[in-house]
């Protein structure tokens, strides 16, 4: 199918007809922020964001999910799950990074070992419309861990802003039954030029490098090395960096009970937190900063990639950006590289 | 503010060399513009990573705590409060801590200047005389920096340390005194109005407690959120659960707060917890004229009892 032109000033009115058939998630404005949130007219969405607060990992891993509930602590048939969305859902105006994560969250909960219900519920309907990056933030690395501005992986269609217009790519048959009869003309070869620019432009922007090669058997060597416990000294030791990861997929289950009812509830946790590997016993193998911190590059960059083959990074900057005391993973992963194997 | 920079690295210099100090911290170039960020200095070597700008604004006495070493700590106004409660509270003795104090003439909000530029992004900034020079993709902007402070920093009356052993150039003006005007505004409103702007705030929350762990009086060695047996508070994001935190955490703070707005700017979600504890903050000023983190002699008013203390606010909330 040829990339179509969907006009800027016509994207809330295309959004409107798409909210016919879907139950419609967008960039939208809570007052400074920007966060992705279910839209009921196309006015709404808020498409010219660099990229979200919050990463739109929530469309299939959501922070809080009742896993059930259940009314008799005796009667099995007393158990509800959740029940499932009613319309699909299309998650529109995605940036290509948060895009090309799903795929490394489907390695995680959709894999070989596991499947989870709950997220396969969520994924396997989901239509992806991502935006090309045409301006990258300076704390923009994805073309250092596999992606680019203009990835297209993880999306169904791809949004490439030329100015006045978007040029539509279809990437999967789901987008091409998205994008059909939907009166949109076809790019002309004026507006397939300018998409050629405006990428090799914006790929010329990228000035975040990380080098990622030869990484994961330099974390191995160096994991007792004391240049753990300096990088993460000035560390806070919150939940930023992980909660606002899109990667980032650790969680915690818990029963709230009362009398006979109650629910299990699966919600986010993290590893830099210390209850995250407190032991019943009160011992916890991860007690400090150190520990915690170096958790965290080692799932990374080590441990998802023995797993699953990729690194679990896609390079968003959102950790880059909001990091309280500026703990930057560019720099990090950098000092890192640069260490000597240290004497065992 | 270069001269304050090199000053603070010849007391750093001299206390490493003459071994008064193990470790000197304060704060280096972040790797961002608009950022700095807290360092740990041990070697005289490295005493130039040191630097004071307005982009100072983590507290560092945070990483006071549980330290053995004998520490010099870069201290602005609001750091050296804390300090104070430290100490008061005996988290840290004295002479563990050389007080480098630096007069300071309020730290700048960069959210504030990121918001107005929206899809712009900043790609240097610098700092020249009250003027910040933002520089981005084919543009440049000057700022005059007092109209970008934190509103902590607005709201200040203690911008000179409260106590120091070595002071970082010249002392500034201090404001008359903080009018309380916001909270007193807010106090207008109806409990169900006041509910609600909490409840909306809080609401934000994703858990991530950047606000617990970046203050410095957060010190506790187990948060009664991290309980489990028993557990005290719902872990869930769910407004029941986070609004507990965030009141219990109020209330620990009760005559201890020094309003140095750590937890706001740790904040990723833009939560406005100081509605909140400047209530606290002018409550205990109001009903024991204490001002916490200001004297080391002073006692905390909810560390002792007096038979005519007030107590109109138990029976008349």
């Amino acid at each position: 199918m040829k990339p179509k032109i969907l006009k800027k000033r016509d994207s809330a009115r295309f959004l409107d007809k798409l909210l016919r058939e879907y139950e419609v998630f967008a960039p939208v404005k809570r007052e400074d922020l920007v966060v992705f949130g279910r839209i009921h007219s196309g006015k709404e969405a808020f498409l010219d964001y660099m990229n979200s607060k919050m990463p739109p990992k929530e469309m299939l891993f959501p922070q809080l999910e009742i896993l059930f509930t259940y009314t008799s602590i005796d009667d099995p048939s007393k158990i509800e799950t959740p029940p499932s969305a009613g319309k699909p859902r299309l998650l529109f105006g995605t940036r290509p990074c948060d895009a090309r994560n799903s795929l490394l969250l489907d390695k995680v909960f959709d894999g070989e070992q596991y499947k989870d219900t709950y997220y396969r519920d969520r994924r396997a309907p989901l239509v992806v419309v991502g935006i090309g990056c045409i301006q990258p933030c300076p704390t923009c690395f994805c073309t250092s861990v596999g992606g680019g501005p203009f990835s297209r992986e993880g999306l169904d269609i791809l949004l490439i802003d030329i100015g006045d217009d978007y040029v539509a790519q279809v990437v999967s048959d789901r987008g091409k039954k998205l994008l059909e009869r939907r009166g949109l003309e076809d790019a002309g070869a004026d507006k397939l030029s300018l998409v050629k620019k405006v990428i090799r432009d914006a790929e010329a922007s990228m000035t975040s490098e990380v080098k990622i090669d030869g990484l994961a058997e330099k974390l191995a060597e160096i994991y007792d090395d004391p240049i753990w416990g300096l990088l993460t000294e000035k560390c806070l030791n919150c939940g930023v960096c992980t909660y606002l990861c899109p990667t980032c997929h650790c969680f915690d289950i818990v029963d709230e009970a009362r009398d006979s009812g109650g629910k299990r509830i699966r919600i986010w946790d993290t590893c830099q937190f210390p209850l995250f590997t407190l032991q019943a016993s009160g011992a916890n193998p991860r007690p400090t900063n150190k520990e915690r911190l170096r958790q965290r590059f080692m799932h990374k960059f080590k441990y998802f990639l023995d797993n699953y083959g990729q690194i679990g990074c896609v390079g968003c900057g959102r950790c880059v950006r909001e990091c309280p005391v500026n703990v930057d993973i560019r720099q990090v992963l950098t000092v890192l590289s640069n260490r000597l194997e240290v004497a065992p | 503010m270069p001269d304050r920079s090199e000053r603070i690295r010849e007391a750093a210099r001299t206390l490493l060399r003459k071994n008064e100090v193990e470790l000197v911290i304060g704060f280096e170039g972040g790797t961002l513009p608009l950022h700095s960020t807290p360092c740990f200095i041990r070697k005289e070597g490295e005493v130039d990573r040191l630097v004071w700008n307005s982009f100072c604004d983590n507290n560092v006495s945070k990483y006071l705590v549980k330290r053995q070493e004998r520490i010099a700590l870069v201290t602005k106004g609001c750091d050296s409060r804390t300090v104070v409660e430290l100490i008061k509270e005996k988290q840290l003795s004295r002479e563990q801590v050389i007080i480098i104090g630096v007069p300071c003439q309020g730290l700048i909000d960069r959210r504030r200047i990121e918001g107005k530029r929206e899809a712009r992004e900043i790609l240097g900034a610098e700092e020249k005389d009250n003027q910040v020079v933002l520089k981005g993709a084919g543009w440049t902007d000057v700022l005059d920096r007092d109209k970008y402070l934190h509103s902590s920093c607005q709201a200040c009356t203690h911008r000179n340390p409260v106590i120091y052993d070595i002071l970082v150039g010249e002392g500034v003006e201090e404001d008359t005194g903080d009018s309380f005007s916001d909270i007193a505004e807010f106090g207008t409103k109806s409990p169900q109005e006041r509910w609600n702007y909490f409840s909306h705030e809080v609401d934000k929350c994703i858990r991530c407690y950047a606000c617990r762990n970046a203050c410095p009086l957060c010190y506790c060695g187990e948060c009664f959120v991290d309980r489990t047996r028993p557990q005290w508070i719902g872990k869930t994001t769910e407004i029941s659960d986070t609004m507990i935190f965030h009141l219990m955490r109020a209330f620990h703070m009760a005559g201890r707060c020094v309003d140095c707005g750590a937890c706001e700017r740790a904040c990723p979600m833009g939560i406005d917890f100081r509605k909140l504890t400047r209530k606290l903050v002018h409550d205990v000023k109001e009903l024991y004229g204490y001002e916490s983190g200001t004297s080391l002699d002073e006692v905390a008013p909810l560390a002792t009892f007096q038979p005519d203390d007030p107590e109109e606010f138990i029976l008349s909330p």
